[in-house]
């Protein structure tokens, strides 16, 4: 080949409170990584993330061919990339997943907001569940309780492990979970009791509402934020009876499988850095044409409309195409 | 007291398309029909304001609407359902709309549909009415609403697959005006033979072997697409042939046929259930059994956020999948669900059927 460059695939993965990209080859080797903090600006942590990501990358002849993005900021981030796929993020992670463990058959996925089981059957997604209506069980639940019990949420896991008798929390609700926790505090229950008890009432939580009726058999990956919690994961061991395997790439699964997503499916289009000197705009209006009043969102590159959602008809949009025309 | 009172506009809350088809029947019990205006985010508001909190969520819609429909100057309003605890929802409306201070009349036709007895009831209304004026006028309702069921359940297996973007649509919303003029079981006849053949007629690029998903559940949901944010249509869009047996004409059925589709669908449900769970929740296990059976790829079960039978429903569905390994994905509907959780939601279950609709065609 006369350009012998390196042909490399990026994959985001924006998520409500992390931001994570993986940058690999063709034969999954993994050239440049990243995991920051989306502090609620989605577009400012990519931006900040495509910097990591360039200067880990500097010594290298490459150029990367696709880029694909995942998470619950897909869209609004896939436009900006110009990406060539979006795709949620159960099926990210299940292809990320199944090339690095190719005989695993029950995901567990806790982030910072919602949680997921993916079942999986000879190589292939046979069954999902994601929380539904509430947050119980989630990191920014723990995260939270942390800060109550005024240990950093790092060493959380710590904590449990040195527990001698867990003590009983509801683990149903989140409002519930709270309240006892307040009591049996009060009551003089070691915080490291109380900690172990939190991490069952999690695991109990997630296996009763995520995982109800799902046949959770063994490989066992688990992933996401609170897989890096020692705690949960002694606690799912010991609730579950299987051994569970917690993968130190756990967090950057959704990139990595996204990543891979993008390379199968074989549309090139160059991508470079310039998205980072680019200036990007969200910018809601009420669309008002009826009484729905449509929240639209739209993204605004150098005052040029990019893209909208959020409404229901063509109406809104249309609206949006002339106000940035 | 006013002059305007003795008029009698008469309104119904709107579920999908059937108030075009309702019209005619409610016009022999005033002068006027007036239609609510078609549910928004507006309709949801007035009507969760209002509203115990606990209720379900079609107990909203049909207030907000009932409120709409009062502003624009209805003084009669009808209610009808059985079943759950939708049955009482017409008394509890009639005090919080007095409350508000509105004036009207309140019919309720409450688990008590024989045809006979509406009869009655719209005679008592109206002495001046022969019954056969009532009869051809129901015959003529029941009609309409088989036509519309007729014509959606076409536009829903196909409309994934339509070549050019909205030409589905906009046939469905040229058919409803004409169906809203037609005036007699003639004219329906020529209706139903003129747009068949104009749907067949819309270019479609249908794959040999579509991924088919039945969707069961909850009626108010499964019916009314603004409450289940359009989930029909989003299937479609990706490409799925969705098939939903529910719909105003299947409850009718029942009703004339005492009871034949539930006490089938009681059977289907086997083993999975042995008694009926209250409402609808029989037919979903008993169909979602039945279709698993038809070789369909998946299933959609949608309920309010609270519904029991449902919720009775959902342990024997849970059990159903877990031993035939049978996808199936569960919705709860209420006044503050994510659009976007819903899409993705769909999106993933959408690329599980698609990846294992490839391996069993390699397979075999």
């Amino acid at each position: 080949m006369e350009n012998n460059k390196l042909k490399l695939y990026l994959g985001v993965d924006i998520g409500s409170i992390s931001t994570k990209a993986v940058v690999i080859d063709q034969q999954n080797k993994i050239h440049a990584q990243s995991y920051i903090w989306t502090e609620g600006d989605p577009i400012g942590a990519v931006k900040r993330l495509l910097d990591i990501i360039k200067e880990q990358l500097k010594d290298k002849n490459y150029s990367i061919v696709s880029v694909g993005t995942t998470g619950s900021a897909r869209e609004l981030i896939g436009s900006i990339l110009n990406a060539t796929i979006v795709k949620n993020e159960i099926t990210a992670h299940a292809i990320g997943t199944l090339t690095f463990h190719p005989e695993v058959r029950t995901i567990f996925e806790i982030g910072g907001q919602d949680s997921k089981i993916i079942i999986i059957q000879g190589g292939m997604v046979i069954d999902y569940a994601m929380n539904t209506l509430c947050a119980a069980g989630t990191g920014s639940f723990l995260s939270s309780q942390a800060k109550r019990l005024n240990i950093p949420v790092e060493e959380f896991g710590e904590y449990s492990l040195r527990a001698d008798s867990p003590t009983k929390i509801a683990g149903r609700c989140t409002v519930f979970a709270e309240s006892d926790l307040v009591h049996k505090a009060q009551m003089g229950h070691s915080k490291e009791n109380i900690i172990a008890g939190l991490c069952n009432a999690i695991v109990n939580n997630y296996l009763n509402n995520v995982g109800k009726g799902k046949n959770i058999e063994s490989l066992i990956v688990f992933q996401g934020g609170v897989s890096k919690n020692v705690g949960v994961v002694k606690s799912f061991k010991e609730i579950i009876g299987h051994d569970i395997v917690v993968d130190e790439l756990g967090h950057l699964m959704g990139a990595i499988g996204i990543a891979i997503i993008a390379r199968e499916q074989g549309i090139e289009k160059l991508f470079n850095f310039s998205v980072r000197d680019t200036d990007f705009k969200t910018v809601g209006f009420e669309c008002g044409s009826c009484p729905n009043n449509c929240e639209i969102i739209c993204v605004v590159e150098d005052g040029k409309f990019l893209d909208g959602w959020g409404n229901r008809c063509n109406i809104g949009i249309e609206k949006a195409r002339k106000k940035w025309s | 007291m006013e002059k305007n009172n003795n008029i009698k506009k008469i309104s119904f809350p709107h579920m999908g398309n059937y108030f075009y088809a309702l019209k005619p029947l409610a016009l022999l019990l005033a002068d006027e029909v007036i239609m609510p205006p078609p549910i928004t985010k507006k309709t949801i508001e007035l009507g969760t304001k209002h509203s115990p909190e606990s209720a379900c969520i079609p107990f909203k819609y049909n207030l907000g609407n009932f409120i709409e429909a009062l502003d624009l100057g209805a003084n009669i309003l009808v209610q009808s359902g059985g079943g759950c605890r939708f049955g009482y929802y017409g008394e509890v409306q009639e005090n919080i709309l007095k409350n508000l201070g509105y004036k009207f009349e309140f019919l309720k036709f409450v688990n008590d549909f024989s045809i006979i007895k509406i009869s009655k009831y719209i005679k008592l209304n109206n002495p001046e009415l022969s019954y056969f004026k009532i009869f051809k006028t129901i015959l003529f309702s029941y009609l309409r609403v088989r036509l519309i069921d007729k014509i959606e359940a076409y536009l829903r297996m196909n409309i994934g697959f339509e070549v050019k973007n909205g030409d589905f649509e906009r046939n469905l919303k040229l058919f409803l005006n004409e169906l809203d003029k037609s005036k007699n079981i003639l004219d329906l006849s020529k209706l139903k033979k003129k747009y068949l053949e104009i749907l067949k007629n819309i270019p479609t690029k249908k794959p040999q072997n579509p991924i088919r998903v039945g969707i069961v559940g909850e009626l108010y949901v499964l019916m009314e697409p603004f409450s289940n944010f359009n989930i029909e249509k989003e299937l479609g869009r990706r490409g799925i042939e969705v098939h939903r047996f529910c719909s105003v004409s299947s409850i009718l059925h029942d009703i004339f046929t005492f009871d034949s589709h539930t006490k089938s669908f009681l059977k289907h449900a086997a083993p999975y259930l042995k008694y009926h769970i209250g409402a609808h929740g029989t037919e979903s296990v008993g169909l979602a059994n039945k279709l698993r059976k038809q070789g369909f790829d998946g299933i959609i079960h949608v309920k309010p956020f609270g519904c029991m039978p449902e919720v009775n429903a959902m342990s024997a569905l849970h059990r159903m999948a877990k031993e035939h390994n049978f996808p199936i994905l569960y919705f709860s509907f209420d006044s503050q669900t994510s659009e976007t959780g819903i899409k993705t939601r769909i999106e993933a279950f959408y690329d599980m059927l698609m990846m294992k609709k490839k391996r069993d065609t390699m397979q075999i």
